[in-house]
């Protein structure tokens, strides 16, 4: 789950993590009110979305009295932003952070995530702070420190000292770093977050370490420990059928093209985007009911693509273990009773329980299509469908 | 022949009273696997279908003499169970659950260092070697007894790849669901290694998805050391790069992770690639009616494909 940057920082101070004064606003006045509140000669006014980028796509802004602040409030909220995280649709900026300005002398990137090839979290750092980090990353992968951590004894102080000493800090300021870089790490492990970003993290001209922005994504796995972080989702962030699914706990995500995709299981489901686009075809989504789906499931699972107006034919491609062909069935002729359907769909099925599956279909009185196979599938919604694009 | 599980394997089921336990061990059982225990903290001393219930893995050990478990129980408790089963000597333990939270499974994987048990999964269908042993929830139908290891990140399309090798008359020796969670007990290198290792295995088929670099890693380990056939598919080479973790996952991958990197790394090591998940099966096909060296054929789907594509164009 993602959270927005003033929700990160929020959290992060909690821990101990140094971060600018600021508050969150929804409209012009309250930029205003907030600027002045802040006191500082320069404020900075930030879009709030959930992708990087924001500086560039025009998101970010430096004001130097209330009232500026409030003028570039009223343009940026409304916004649509594009960056390169966000797709070509763009977000629209409904918050906005309203934070102090500082004398910024060095950036530096830090972030701890889980690392799958050791299994433990590692702790990055590098000297080569904002927006470019990600060439730096390819160009010079050496510039980017690791230290990976110990879950039984956490980020020592050691590794800190090494890191920040590998900085070239001055002896004080990594007297600094090292509780600034542990807290960071205790912000991870208790929120059960993926992902803690600080990017940048800046040193002042007075000498001190701030978390100029801060990106934090929790673990969904984990959200059932944290009940406190359910208030933060924020639904203008996802796609309405997007949100709609997961409801239902189906895994959707909408994609540009004309065939809905049904299928089981996330690996399946990639392989039957692929095989569409192989086919000449192209997938309107990615939709994953999961191993066992109930019948419910299956209905809401198929209203949900239907409802998509793209789609112009549909593919279900199960391969049935738990979730058994003739539930699968039930579930789709129910929907399409419900829906009035009126795209063709192409039914490929396997597994338990098969033929009293294309026993229903067979008798529902709608016109299925029953694949023999997935290539056949794929080949028959492509055509379905209109066609190669 | 096959890898990790035979007719030797005694089955303690971690979680059998519950209903995904009490399903998959039915099914289990109706396979022929020997489940010999199940483990419901509390049901000690209890049955459930005709299986004795202890409280404790260390107990189930001790008196069934069990070798291996299987977990289902749900995710707050489940690698909790996976350190039980350890801790109780068990050299292998299956974790079927998926939804355990990643910070939990750094435990696992730090508790798991040095000790002599094998970890698949979580989050994964578990494993078959047909006509011998299943311990895991795929279907046992579509299995064939045979020659050819099946390793794979993903539970159906697992199934759709053994499914495509049985209809053409191909067994398998073993095959193995490693999981898609980010951190996993066993990866494609262990698998690939232990199947390399196996005189009952002749090729194998390996079955990736975009992300992470285990792939990458083990195509790395068959072009110096794998002379058996290998065929290999990656899953997602559509899926739109947009929607990311922001930079740091990016970093972390160092640049791998794709298919198109995966793709280049498993030809890079003689792996016979197909493009298509329709093709699985027949690229084993072909290779195994030609020849048994990795380096000799290449399979006509792929050649297909290509063309294919390039019409496109």
């Amino acid at each position: 789950m993602k959270i927005h940057e003033y929700q990160a920082k929020a959290i992060l101070a909690k821990f101990g993590v140094p971060v600018p004064r600021g508050e969150v606003v929804f409209k012009k006045d309250e930029a205003r009110a907030a600027a002045q509140r802040l006191g500082s000669p320069v404020v900075v006014v930030k879009a709030q979305i959930q992708a990087g980028g924001r500086g560039k796509a025009g998101g970010v802004k430096l004001a130097k009295s209330p009232d500026e602040a409030a003028k570039l409030a009223e343009q940026i909220l409304g916004m649509r932003l594009v960056t390169p995280q966000t797709g070509p649709e763009g977000r629209i900026v409904h918050r906005l952070l309203i934070e102090e300005g500082l004398d910024i002398h060095r950036e530096l990137y830090l972030s701890v995530l889980v690392d799958r090839a050791s299994g433990a979290p590692v702790f990055m750092a590098s000297a080569s702070g904002g927006m470019e980090i990600e060439e730096v990353a390819k160009d010079h992968p050496e510039a980017i420190r690791r230290e990976t951590i110990q879950p039984a004894t956490g980020l020592m102080p050691y590794q800190a000292r090494k890191l920040a000493f590998g900085f070239g800090l001055a002896p004080e300021l990594v007297n600094a770093a090292v509780p600034f870089f542990q807290s960071l790490y205790r912000a991870f492990t208790e929120t059960d977050a993926s992902m803690v970003e600080i990017n940048p993290c800046v040193i002042t001209g007075d000498g001190r370490l701030v978390a100029l922005d801060a990106k934090v994504n929790f673990d969904d796995n984990a959200l059932y420990r944290h009940p406190e972080f359910k208030d933060l989702r924020d639904l203008d962030e996802e796609t309405p059928l997007e949100v709609e699914a997961s409801k239902y706990k189906l895994n959707y995500i909408k994609l540009d093209g004309t065939v809905g995709c049904m299928v089981n299981g996330a690996g399946l489901a990639m392989a039957t985007m692929d095989i569409i686009k192989l086919s000449g075809g192209s997938p309107a989504n990615f939709l994953d009911v999961g191993g066992g789906a109930s019948e419910d499931q299956v209905k809401n699972a198929f209203r949900i693509l239907l409802s998509d107006p793209s789609v112009r034919a549909v593919f279900v491609n199960i391969f049935g273990g738990i979730l058994r062909c003739d539930v699968l069935a039930s579930g789709v002729v129910n929907a399409a009773k419900e829906l009035k359907l009126k795209v063709p769909v192409v039914v490929r099925m396997e597994g338990t329980n098969v033929e009293q599956g294309k026993e229903i279909l067979r008798n529902s009185g709608f016109n299925f299509t029953v694949a023999e196979n997935m290539k056949d599938g794929a080949e028959k919604v492509v055509r379905l469908a209109g066609g190669a694009r | 022949m096959s890898i990790l599980i035979d007719k030797s394997t005694r089955v303690v089921v971690q979680g059998l009273t519950g209903r995904e336990g009490s399903f998959h061990a039915q099914q289990m059982l109706e396979y022929g696997t020997k489940v010999v225990a199940g483990v419901t903290p509390g049901k000690g001393g209890t049955k459930h279908l005709d299986v004795p219930i202890f409280n404790t893995v260390f107990d189930a050990v001790r008196e069934t003499k069990a070798n291996a478990s299987i977990i289902f129980v749900p995710p707050p408790f489940a690698a909790d169970a996976i350190l039980e089963a350890a801790d109780a000597g068990l050299s292998l333990v299956i974790c079927i659950t998926e939804g355990i939270p990643t910070l939990d499974m750094v435990r696992v994987a730090a508790g798991l260092k040095d000790s002599k048990t094998r970890l698949i999964g979580p989050n994964c269908p578990g494993i078959i070697s047909p006509g011998l042993c299943k311990m895991g929830i795929m279907p046992g139908s579509i299995h064939k007894q045979g020659r050819v290891g099946v390793v794979s990140r993903s539970g159906t399309l697992t199934y759709e790849a053994v499914d495509q090798l049985t209809k053409l008359g191909i067994g398998q020796s073993t095959c193995i669901g490693i999981g898609g969670d980010p951190i996993i007990g066993t990866n494609f290198l262990d698998a690939v290694r232990m199947f390399n290792d196996d005189p009952g295995t002749i090729a194998i088929v390996m079955i990736g998805e975009i992300g992470g670099n285990a792939e990458e890693v083990a195509a790395a380990f068959i072009k110096k050391h794998v002379k058996k056939p290998v065929v290999g598919f990656i899953a997602g080479q559509t899926a739109p790069p947009g929607r990311r973790m922001g930079h740091a996952g990016a970093i972390i991958s160092g640049g791998q992770g794709t298919a198109g990197g995966k793709y280049a790394a498993m030809r890079a090591a003689g792996i016979h690639t197909v493009q298509s998940p329709a093709d699985i099966g027949q690229s084993v096909a072909s290779l195994l009616g030609k020849s048994k060296s990795k380096s000799a054929v290449k399979p006509t789907s792929t050649l297909r494909m290509k063309s294919n594509s390039e019409k496109r164009k």
